[in-house]
C-alpha cells in the first residue's frame, strides 16, 4: 500500500480530477472532475448512462480509469488500490440492487461487514468482540431490523433489504459512504425513512448519494451534482441546478 | 437448518464411532459361519467407501460452502494415494520378484541403478504420512494461489481443475515419471509391520478410516462454523460485495481449497493399502466428477450429506456393476440429473426439507463472480 500512500496533497476526503474511462471504444467518464469535503453529503444526478455507476467503480477500485487522479483522504492514491485495500481504507458502497447475503441471518450480515480484523487467521480462531456486539444491536434498532436479526436476509423485503445494506455500510463504519439509488423500487413512507436514516448517517460520515428520485433528493437537501456523459454538467444547490437550462435540456430532451 | 444439521452431525459422528468398534469386532471375533460375520473382503469394501465419504467431505467443504466447483480433486486423493503406495512399495524390500532391497520391482525391470530422489526418505513412515498431506496441500496452495488471484471463477475453473487432473493422469502413465506407469504400484506386502492380508489389518484399516471421516467431518464443520466459515459462505453468494467490504476473497477460498486438498490427500493415503494398488486411473477425469456426483446427491453444502451421499452412491456402484454392469453409468448420469432437477439439497435436503418450513433460499451450483449491479 505504500507507493499508493502520498504525503497529504489536498484537505478535501475525496479528490477525482480528469477522470476518463472508456469501455470497448465507448467513453463511459470524460475527464470527470469532483471533489468531496470531509463531513459533506452530495447528491448525484444524471440520465441513465451519465457514467454515474462508473464513477462509484474507479473510487471503489472495481474499474482502473484510463487517465486521471483519484486521490483519498488527501493521500491514497485510489487508481493504485484493489477494492479490498480500498474497502480497508474506509469507503463503503451500497449497490443499485439491494447486495445483502441472501442466506445469512441479518445479524451475520451486519456481523460480516462489522469493522474488524479481516483475515482468514482472525476469522478462525477470533472471539466473539463485545464491542461488535454492541454495534450490531444498536444499528439493528437504527434500520429498524431488530424484529428480525434472525431472519434470513433473503426474506426481507425489498425496503428491509435496502436497509439492512445501510446497516452493514454503518457497521463497516467507513469515512466515505457512496450509496447507489437507495430508494429505488421503494415506497414513499420507505423512500421518507431512507432519507431521515441518510440524514442520520451524514452527521457523522461522508456520504454520496447517486439518485433518479428529485423528490428524495429535494428530501435531503443537499448540494447536488448533475452529470451528463461522462462529466459534471452543474454543481450547486437542487433549485439553482433545476433552473440551469443545460440541465433541463439534459433531462426533457431537445 | 444449522440445529437440525448439528443433530444429525452428531448422529452421523456417533454411527461412525459405533461402526469403527462394532464392525472390527464382528469381523474378528465371530466365525465365518456366523450369521454376524463380516467377511474380510466387505470390511475391505466398507472401509473403500469411508476413505470416498472423506473425498466427499472435502469436495463439499469447497463446493458446497465456498462456491468452487473443483473437477480435479481426484488428483488430491490420487497424490496421497502414491505417497502412501511409495511407501508400501520401499516396505516390500527384498521380498520383491527380483529381491532388489532397495529399489521396487518395476525399477529393476526397467534397468534403473539408483532409487531416484522422489523415492528417498519413503521407506520411513512419518516422512511417507508428510508427504501424504504436504504434496495435495502444495499443490492446491500453488494452483489456487494462481487461480484466485486471477480470479477465475465458475466454469472456468471447473474447466481448469479438470485439466489438471488429466495432466496428472498423462505424466503418470510414462514409465519414465518414475512412478511405475501404467501399472502404477502394487503387491504390498505389509503397513508398518503389519500383514496387509490378514484380517486385524483389515479390520483396523476400517476403523482408521471411520476415525479419519470423523476427524475431517469435525474439523470441516468447525471451520464451517466460524465467522470465517461464514465470511466463506458470503464469497460464495456475493464475492464482489465481500471484496467492497475489505475481504481479501482470494486468501479466504485458497485456505478453504488447501484444507480440501489435504482431506483427500489423506482419503487417498487410506484408500491405498485397502485396495492394494494406486495406478494412474485415479487421476482419470472422470473420478472427479464423479466425487462431484456423490455431493450432490447427498446434498451440497452439508457435509454429513456429502458423505451419505458418497457412501450410497457407491453401494449402488457395487451392487449394479455386479448386477446390470452396462447400465451403470446410464444410471450414474440419471442419477445426476434427477438430483439436479428435483433434489437441489440432495438426499439430505429431501429429509431435511420434510420438518422445516423456513424458506430455502437457492445457493447458486457454482459462484460466479456477478456483475454486482451491472
Amino acid at each position: 500500500m505504500s507507493e499508493a500512500e502520498n504525503p497529504i496533497l489536498t484537505s478535501s476526503l475525496l479528490y477525482l480530477d480528469g477522470i476518463s474511462v472508456s469501455f470497448d471504444g465507448y467513453k463511459a467518464l470524460r475527464g470527470l472532475s469532483l471533489v468531496l469535503e470531509p463531513g459533506e453529503m452530495r447528491a448525484i444526478i444524471g440520465p441513465n448512462g451519465a457514467g454515474k455507476t462508473t464513477m462509484m467503480d474507479v473510487i471503489t477500485g472495481k474499474t482502473r480509469p484510463d487517465e486521471g487522479d483519484a486521490l483519498f483522504d488527501g493521500r491514497y492514491d485510489l487508481t493504485k488500490l484493489d477494492e479490498a485495500e480500498i474497502a480497508t481504507l474506509g469507503i463503503g458502497r451500497k449497490f443499485q440492487k439491494p447486495t445483502v447475503f441472501e442466506n445469512h441471518s441479518v445479524e451475520d450480515n451486519l456481523l460480516l461487514a462489522a469493522k474488524a480484523p479481516r483475515s482468514v487467521f482472525a476469522g478462525l480462531l477470533g472471539r466473539e468482540d463485545l464491542k461488535v456486539r454492541e454495534t450490531i444491536d444498536r444499528i439493528l434498532v437504527t434500520t429498524r431490523l431488530k424484529e428480525h436479526r434472525a431472519r434470513l436476509a433473503g426474506s426481507l423485503s425489498h425496503g428491509q433489504k435496502q436497509w439492512l445494506e445501510i446497516g452493514m455500510l454503518l457497521a463497516q463504519d467507513p469515512k466515505l459512504l457512496l450509496v447507489d439509488e437507495p430508494v429505488a423500487g421503494m415506497t414513499d413512507a420507505e423512500t421518507e425513512a431512507t432519507a431521515e436514516l441518510l440524514r442520520a448517517i451524514a452527521c457523522d460520515h461522508s456520504v454520496v448519494v447517486v439518485e433518479h428520485d428529485m423528490g428524495f433528493v429535494r428530501e435531503l437537501g443537499v448540494k447536488v451534482t448533475v452529470m451528463h456523459e461522462g462529466a459534471v454538467l452543474a454543481e450547486g444547490a437542487l433549485d439553482q441546478v433545476s433552473a440551469d437550462p443545460r440541465v433541463v435540456e439534459v433531462y426533457l430532451g431537445r | 437448518m444449522s440445529v437440525e444439521l448439528d443433530r444429525i452431525g452428531l448422529a452421523f459422528v456417533a454411527v461412525l464411532a459405533a461402526a469403527a468398534l462394532v464392525v472390527p469386532g464382528l469381523a474378528l471375533a465371530t466365525r465365518p459361519e456366523s450369521a454376524f460375520h463380516i467377511p474380510p473382503y466387505l470390511v475391505q469394501l466398507l472401509g473403500k467407501y469411508l476413505c470416498y465419504a472423506i473425498l466427499a467431505v472435502a469436495l463439499d467443504l469447497v463446493w458446497g460452502y465456498c462456491g468452487i466447483l473443483s473437477l480435479g480433486h481426484g488428483a488430491f486423493f490420487a497424490l496421497g494415494g502414491y505417497a502412501m503406495g511409495m511407501y508400501l512399495m520401499r516396505q516390500i524390500g527384498a521380498r520383491g520378484v527380483y529381491a532388489n532391497p532397495i529399489l521396487p520391482d518395476f525399477m529393476v525391470f526397467l534397468n534403473w541403478k539408483a532409487l531416484p530422489v522422489a523415492w528417498w526418505g519413503f521407506n520411513w513412515f512419518p516422512y511417507a504420512m508428510l508427504m501424504v498431506v504436504l504434496v495435495p496441500g502444495l499443490l492446491a496452495l500453488a494452483f489456487g494461489w494462481f487461480a484466485f488471484r486471477s480470479r477465475v471463477t465458475g466454469v472456468y475453473l471447473s474447466i481448469i481443475t479438470q485439466a489438471m487432473t488429466f495432466a496428472f493422469y498423462k505424466e503418470f502413465f510414462r514409465n519414465d515419471f518414475g512412478f511405475g506407469g501404467n501399472n502404477g504400484l502394487t503387491d504390498f506386502k505389509d503397513l508398518v509391520g503389519f500383514s496387509l492380508q490378514s484380517a486385524a489389518t483389515k479390520a483396523a484399516l476400517f476403523s482408521a478410516s471411520a476415525i479419519a471421516l470423523i476427524l475431517a467431518y469435525l474439523a470441516a464443520r468447525a471451520i464451517v462454523g466460524s465467522k470465517y466459515g461464514k465470511a466463506l459462505m458470503a464469497v460464495r453468494d456475493a464475492e464482489s460485495r465481500m471484496r467492497f467490504l475489505g475481504y481479501r476473497v482470494e486468501n479466504y477460498k485458497l485456505f478453504a481449497f488447501v484444507v480440501s486438498a489435504v482431506l483427500a490427500g489423506v482419503a487417498g493415503a487410506l484408500y491405498v493399502p485397502q485396495v492394494g494398488i494406486i495406478n494412474p486411473s485415479e487421476f482419470a477425469p472422470a473420478n472427479s466428477i464423479e466425487a462431484a456426483i456423490w455431493v450432490a446427491v447427498g446434498g451440497r453444502g452439508t457435509l454429513v450429506g456429502a458423505a451419505i451421499g458418497a457412501i450410497a452412491v457407491n453401494f449402488a456402484k457395487t451392487y449394479f456393476t455386479g448386477a446390470l454392469p452396462e447400465y451403470w453409468l446410464y444410471g450414474l448420469g440419471g442419477l445426476f440429473v434427477l438430483v439436479t432437477l428435483f433434489l437441489p439439497k440432495g438426499l439430505l435436503g429431501l429429509a431435511l426439507r420434510e420438518r422445516e418450513t423456513k424458506p430455502v433460499v437457492d445457493t447458486p451450483a457454482i459462484a460466479i463472480e456477478e456483475g454486482a449491479d451491472r
